[in-house]
């Protein structure tokens, strides 16, 4: 087999895995954060309870996020050496500043974040969660400027094919990574607050009315009724970023397969790539002029003028749609969850039992933008610099095919697991109710044990 | 001879590389070895151990990811060309880290009676590991040879690396635990320390006969005599290791923290006789540190950043390694 697409197929395995945890770890640091502000301020042990429930989550997320994460550095030399071997200079600074300045801080700091409760003051404590907090973001911001760079490259020279800097704050803050950064931290926020929001309805479908269910449940759906209209502004504004700097991808994402002015939106269809035409098409006319040029006779970039050199077709449009779809529908379940909470003081059981599985929203909606946007890059690996067919290893094929299979089998074995240990934590958690026994939090940290005490 | 940029650049991430895979060796050494101790040890030591390693085993990994880091970034050239030979190896190296990472924290979340399904998982990962990164500095030592005599010499090294392993995870747990744990420890470390000695004496043994490059830059007079305190130092430690082990644990549990330190000592100094080895080559034969090396400018700009932040890194990371000074106690997260 190919080892090209094998080796692409590997890639893609390993980092929709890795993505889907520091997607949960990025915000749920924050939300953590949240809870301990909370109780620091009210002395309302429900808030603590909530946090202990968290943090277990966190725990188990993070463990997944560092062990995907190993992989992937070693992905880029056992796969992809050409990358690193063109484009090393740029990307391995932006690689080196993320473990420096991010992964120490926040594994150094984790462990007194989960197990140090009783060994160090409370604001300590708090301090360590803050610390984690940041680091997860911060992660977050170096490797979003290292992927946009990879998207929309500035601030560099080619000498002798190989990329050399020029400007570093050129690199960092290429034109397409604010828009990116922002849309994907807003995407981890939503993701954290679906989570919540639905393994405490699934707590409450249980019968658990406790304090800490209810604070949980509120946390989550208020903050994703606040986040998602935001984040449909904030994606509106990066696919105008995208069709200025990558148009060719608008292009495949809508299906538009010649430039020209009052292009249709297309709501469904089949795009058939060797005919270049749409099957089963539903438009609406000139819908997608108007929200890309905002006038209905704007001009929309076609598949006509990248012969060759646009993405393919059907993963584009279709997940472009999913995530959406996927939008909209937090939209609405968010929203009226909202309602009932702050009006009726109750969840109707059907909205409840929607809220549950609604609980992966996230990261369905995460994967299907990355896979747009990603799938969306290609011929290249990095726009205009390196084709991704030019970086692939000289590894057998055979050997990708096996270590894929594998990882494949692992990784689903492992997202099993992982999902029974939410449920069953949120289980334990409904069945424990405001009747679990609270740890002891103290303003002043324990003596610290002296050595060979 | 100036001094310029160029030419010390590389040899300066050469060394900060060299630091990383030590400091990770030593420190990951710990806590992969108490994995691999695992499979005498009984349910309910189990939990002191893990209580013993669970605030650091992250921060310990991150150690590689630095060390790869730095060859990737400032050595890309070898980055690639290591990799891709060594597919497979790291390819296993990977599962046992992602099935040890993953299994201590199932084992704690995971309702009581599937905790010893991811105990067995824990060793499983901590062995396959260990046994990994043997086999790969084995074939890494060989100059990338994937040959017959390779993958013998590869397998002993393994064998080697994860009894040494056992021996670091045995010293941690005397320092962690007390009463009939660290007894047992004790037996554990000696039993660890015979098949480190035989498997170090096989390979020294071996060495000569697998790569006559190694054994020339070895024994040529004078470099013999420079190079003489490397072995005998690391021997005297290791007999002075051994008598020890036979007063453990002392009175007072005094010098709890000794043998792991006298180790950390020998793979400091076996380490630094591998740099020996190796120096000028980053891949052995192939490419120096200088045709592998990043541009100047992009190794300048992580050079900066990194004489700023290591300090920082090992200032907080010690700080975290004393707030859980001490003996091991169960760990909660509250």
């Amino acid at each position: 087999m190919d080892p090209l697409i094998l080796s692409r197929m590997q890639f893609g395995a390993n980092i929709s895995f890795h993505i889907l945890f520091p997607t949960i770890t990025i915000a749920l640091g924050w939300v953590l954060l949240f809870f301990k502000l909370r109780y620091n301020a009210t002395n309302d042990s429900a808030w603590m309870r909530a946090y202990f429930t968290w943090v277990k989550v966190f725990a188990l997320s993070f463990a997944m996020g560092v062990v995907s994460g190993v992989t992937m550095s070693f992905q880029f030399g056992t796969n992809w050496p050409g990358y690193m071997e063109h484009v090393g200079n740029i990307a391995g600074p932006l690689l080196a500043y993320e473990i420096l300045t991010a992964f120490f801080l926040e594994a150094a700091f984790l462990g007194i974040m989960l197990f140090g409760f009783r060994r160090v003051s409370n604001r300590v404590h708090t301090l360590a969660t803050v610390l984690v907090a940041g680091g997860t973001t911060l992660s977050a911001f170096w490797i979003i400027a290292l992927n946009s760079w990879m998207q929309t490259p500035a601030g560099f020279e080619m000498i002798d094919g190989k990329a050399h800097p020029v400007d570093w704050w050129a690199i960092v803050f290429n034109p397409s990574m604010p828009y990116r950064l922002v849309h994907m931290l807003i995407a981890s926020g939503l993701t954290v607050s679906f989570l919540i929001a639905g393994l405490s309805a699934l707590r409450y479908l249980t019968g658990d009315r406790s304090e800490s269910m209810w604070k949980a449940l509120r946390t989550g759906v208020f903050t994703a009724a606040i986040l998602i209209p935001i984040q449909i502004l904030a994606g509106d504004q990066h696919g105008l970023n995208t069709l200025e700097h990558q148009p060719q991808k608008i292009a495949a994402m809508e299906a538009n397969w010649n430039t020209g002015p009052h292009v249709p939106l297309v709501l469904f269809a089949w795009p058939d790539e060797a005919a270049k035409e749409n099957k089963f098409e539903i438009t609406i006319p000139d819908g997608a002029s108007l929200v890309l040029r905002h006038s209905t006779s704007g001009i929309v970039p076609g598949l006509n003028d990248y012969p060759g050199l646009h993405p393919p077709v059907l993963p584009l449009f279709w997940g472009f749609r999913i995530m959406v779809g996927t939008g909209i529908l937090m939209l609405i379940v968010s929203w009226s969850a909202t309602f009932f909470l702050k009006r009726r003081h109750s969840l109707p059981k059907p909205l409840a039992m929607l809220m549950v599985p609604m609980s992966l929203s996230g990261w369905l909606a995460t994967l299907a933008g990355w896979y747009t946007t990603e799938i969306g890059r290609q011929p290249w690996l990095v726009t205009g610099v390196l084709k991704t067919a030019d970086a692939v290893g000289p590894v057998a094929g055979s050997h990708v095919a096996l270590t894929l299979a594998i990882y494949l089998i692992l990784y689903v074995l492992l997202l099993i697991a992982y999902l029974g240990v939410l449920v069953h934590l949120a289980l334990k958690a409904a069945k424990d109710g405001d009747t679990s026994p609270l740890p002891g939090v103290m303003k002043t940290a324990m003596s610290q044990p002296a050595a060979g005490e | 001879m100036s001094f310029d940029w160029p030419t010390a650049l590389p040899l300066i991430f050469a060394g900060l590389m060299g630091l990383a895979i030590l400091i990770y060796v030593i420190l990951d050494g710990f806590d992969l070895g108490i994995g691999i101790l695992f499979s005498v040890a009984e349910d309910a030591e189990q939990d002191t151990m893990i209580a013993a390693i669970g605030p650091f085993w992250d921060a310990n990994e991150t150690w590689l990811v630095l060390a790869v880091g730095l060859l990737l970034v400032a050595f890309p050239m070898a980055h690639g060309v290591i990799l891709t030979a060594l597919y497979l190896p790291v390819f296993v190296l990977l599962v046992g880290l992602i099935l040890r990472g993953v299994a201590f924290d199932f084992r704690a979340k995971v309702p009581a009676g599937k905790k010893h399904r991811w105990n067995r998982i824990f060793f499983l990962g901590s062995i396959i590991a260990s046994l990994a990164q043997g086999y790969m500095l084995g074939v890494y030592v060989l100059g990338l040879d994937v040959g017959l005599g390779g993958i013998a010499f590869g397998a002993l090294v393994a064998l080697c690396l994860s009894a040494a392993y056992a021996a670091m995870g045995a010293a941690w747990v005397i320092y962690k635990t007390e009463g009939e744990l660290q007894k047992k420890a004790v037996a554990w470390l000696r039993t660890a320390l015979v098949v480190t000695a035989l498997g170090m004496a096989a390979v020294s043994l071996a060495t000569p006969f697998a790569s006559p490059r190694i054994f020339a830059k070895w024994f040529v007079w004078p470099e013999m005599l420079y190079l003489s305190p490397l072995p005998i130092l690391s021997a005297l430690l290791f007999l002075w290791l051994w008598r020890q082990t036979f007063h453990l644990p002392k009175p007072d549990d005094r010098h709890a923290l000794r043998p792991f330190l006298t180790l950390a000592a020998i793979f400091a100094l076996g380490f630094a006789g591998l740099a020996w080895s190796f120096y000028p080559f980053v891949v052995p034969d192939k490419l120096t540190i200088w045709q592998a090396a990043s541009a100047t400018e992009s190794l300048a700009i992580i050079l900066a950043g990194t004489v700023v932040v290591l300090p920082v890194i090992i200032f907080y990371s010690f700080y975290a390694y004393r707030v859980f000074g001490g003996k091991a106690t169960d760990l909660t997260y509250d």
